[in-house]
């Protein structure tokens, strides 16, 4: 029964105050809707990052590191440290263990976008995110020699349309000054975005990569040893090498084999990585740095939790002639001290319900715009348990922080007499 | 004097005695010579009228009689009950089952409606809630009517009414659910001469529907005739 009154004593308290509590409670929602916003998204954003590749099971590149490997094939930072033989290549073709390959050879730039030179099995066997494959917004995948096909990114950024012709640089650099000028590219298709790197690519047959560089062994173009596109038509363009191959296997208990005997193959140095472990070293890279956003959102949480106590203990001195009375009718302090610990949590409470409603009501509203702009995929998701347990230690938090007011007031309401104010 | 028990809802009660008071004595401060107070003895629906001059003790006695304050010396038995034998719990209990109290001013809670501040004793003690009759609500409109609170303010905030409406809800407060002893400590004077004596009646008549006692604290000589008992407190120290 008492506890009913309490209750009852602490809303109707909270809803007298309601003008200043509410300001507070804003505080509150906002600093709790940035910590779980954040803790949210980190969730989301390490799953987009550890899924930029999926379905690939093994990384086959020249004698590298593994970060290194994955970060000049897979995120298109850094370059390749040499290249693998074509002949490797084909014998890694004829072993009836690898369900398919797709080769990639890289160097070059397309207004600092790099330039990948593959084949069509990158359309049918490369998968991001949960196992998706890339899909052409509009037009399709290469078949010329001189077609290319735009990432989602690249299209956007630069506002290119199927059928345009663009000039491809030579290098890897953002601004360089020899351009493939006499063989230009024309687009055939834009690949959806799929938030990860390969929106920031352009893509050209592995013949195209060889036509182009016709007349440029020297590594600048020499004047009329370049081709035409007519010239073009029927020569035979097969590489001498490729920079690396996406491997994928027909029976994965064969991974750690395969991977084994490609590292000691006896051909040239070669180096095979499994994409989802050097993913996830990478990312315990940069973990540390959110880890440390989420640390600075849980002392914003704090400090609005402190603004709180300060309002509540401002407040304190107008609640004095109240406490006299309710003292004097018979509750003991610590009903008193309890209405501070109940007005406390229930802000609390209110300010946690208003962030779950606030960041679902944000994230519905932003994410086709993340997605639109940035090709980041951030869908609504039911919280996990990290995320209720952190949402659950607000209330928490709110209740320590409420034994400051409700302990003082309970010491206070001991000590005193018959009518006598508590400020006194 | 008679206690008449008009009110059947209280002929059960066994108590013969409101307030009985011995050898009592109090310090603020150890090295002052204790307050020492005059015996009290007021019978079970009967009145006292206590008066004296500031620093007598007046608010003393009433929290020694609250059981706000221990005293030093002597017992504090009310409705035959020694309050001070009694733990701080069970004391803060008591106070909530048989004691209606008024302050001089800030009697009410601010945020509650004038209703929800009638009720509150009801909240406190089941005891004072089952002697309600025949619900909460139902007696607090019939004291807030007696006690001539104009209906569309019950559910009003009491913070925008009349001094004399408030301390008028204070007494429809310490009324409901019929308590043994209502202590009211210079209720009226804040209110002007018409008001205070018609405060007073309506206090009295009601108290004494319910077969309560009133100890009634002022310095205002004038009220003394309303009371069957008088008391003058001097302020001595032994």
């Amino acid at each position: 029964m008492k506890a009913r009154l309490a209750l009852t004593l602490a809303m109707a308290s909270l809803w007298h105050r309601k003008k200043v509590l509410a300001l507070v409670c804003l505080t509150l929602t906002l600093s709790v809707s940035l910590l779980l916003g954040i803790q949210y998204l980190r969730t989301e954003v390490k799953q987009s990052f550890t899924s930029t590749i999926s379905g690939t099971d093994l990384i086959v590149g020249a004698r590298s590191g593994q970060l290194n490997l994955l970060l000049y094939t897979v995120f298109h930072i850094g370059d390749a440290t040499n290249n693998i033989r074509w002949s490797t290549y084909q014998s890694l073709k004829e072993d009836s263990r690898l369900e398919w390959l797709i080769p990639i050879s890289l160097g070059d730039s397309y207004r600092g976008n790099r330039v990948v030179a593959t084949d069509e099995n990158f359309l049918l066997h490369f998968r991001y995110g949960r196992d998706l494959p890339l899909e052409l917004a509009e037009g399709q995948w290469f078949e010329g020699v001189f077609d290319v096909v735009l990432g989602a990114g690249v299209a956007r950024s630069l506002a290119h349309q199927v059928g345009e012709e663009i000039v491809l640089s030579h290098g890897g650099g953002r601004t360089s000054f020899s351009n493939h000028e006499d063989t230009p590219f024309t687009v055939t298709g834009i690949l959806a975005p799929t938030g990860t790197p390969v929106d920031q690519a352009v893509y050209i047959s592995l013949d195209g990569m060889e036509a182009m560089h016709v007349g440029w062994e020297s590594g600048v173009a020499i004047p009329g040893r370049t081709l035409t596109r007519e010239q073009a038509e029927d020569r035979d363009f097969t590489p001498d090498a490729i920079t690396a191959a996406f491997v994928g296997i027909e029976r994965q208990v064969l991974t750690f084999r395969i991977q084994r005997e490609i590292n000691q193959f006896a051909g040239e140095p070669l180096s095979a990585i499994l994409p989802g472990v050097a993913l996830s070293e990478l990312w315990r890279l940069m973990g540390q740095f959110e880890r440390a956003l989420l640390g600075i959102t849980g002392f914003v949480v704090i400090t609005s939790l402190i603004g709180l106590i300060a309002v509540l203990l401002t407040l304190q001195a107008q609640r004095a002639h109240e406490i006299a009375v309710l003292r004097a009718t018979g509750a003991s302090p610590a009903l008193i001290a309890s209405l501070y610990i109940l007005e406390c949590v229930a802000l609390a409470l209110a300010a946690c319900v208003l962030a779950l409603i606030i960041g679902m009501a944000g994230l519905s509203l932003a994410s086709p715009w993340l997605l639109a702009n940035y090709g980041l995929q951030i869908s609504l998701r039911p919280l996990t348990a990290t995320e209720w347990t952190l949402l659950a230690a607000v209330p928490v938090a709110a209740f320590t922080v409420a034994l400051i007011p409700a302990f003082g007031t309970w010491r206070q309401s001991r000590r005193l007499g018959f009518g006598e104010a508590a400020d006194q | 004097m008679t206690s008449k028990t008009d009110s059947t809802r209280n002929s059960s009660r066994s108590t013969e005695t409101a307030i009985e008071v011995s050898g009592l004595g109090f310090s603020w401060d150890p090295v002052q010579a204790p307050l020492s107070f005059p015996d009290i003895a007021l019978k079970r629906g009967d009145h006292l009228f206590l008066h004296g001059p500031s620093g007598s003790g007046k608010s003393t006695l009433l929290s020694l009689l609250a059981g706000m304050l221990r005293p030093d010396t002597g017992s504090v038995q009310i409705l035959d009950t020694d309050i001070h034998q009694l733990g701080a719990g069970a004391r803060d209990q008591f106070r909530a089952d048989h004691m209606g109290v008024i302050f001089q001013q800030f009697n009410l809670v601010p945020y509650l409606s004038t209703r929800a501040n009638v009720t509150l004793p009801c909240g406190l003690s089941e005891l004072r809630k089952k002697r309600t009759e025949p619900t909460v609500a139902d007696e607090a409109e019939r004291l807030l009517a007696a006690l001539s609170i104009p209906e569309d303010h019950w559910q009003r905030k009491v913070t925008r009414l009349s001094i004399g409406q408030q301390q008028r809800i204070a007494a429809a407060r310490a009324l409901i659910g019929a308590p043994g002893l209502i202590l009211a400590d210079e209720p009226t004077s804040a209110l002007d001469a018409d008001n205070r004596d018609r405060f007073l009646e309506l206090l009295l008549n009601l108290a004494h529907r319910h077969n309560t006692s009133v100890l009634f604290v002022s310095h205002d000589q004038s009220l003394a005739r309303h009371f069957g008992n008088q008391l003058e407190l001097r302020g001595d120290r032994t």
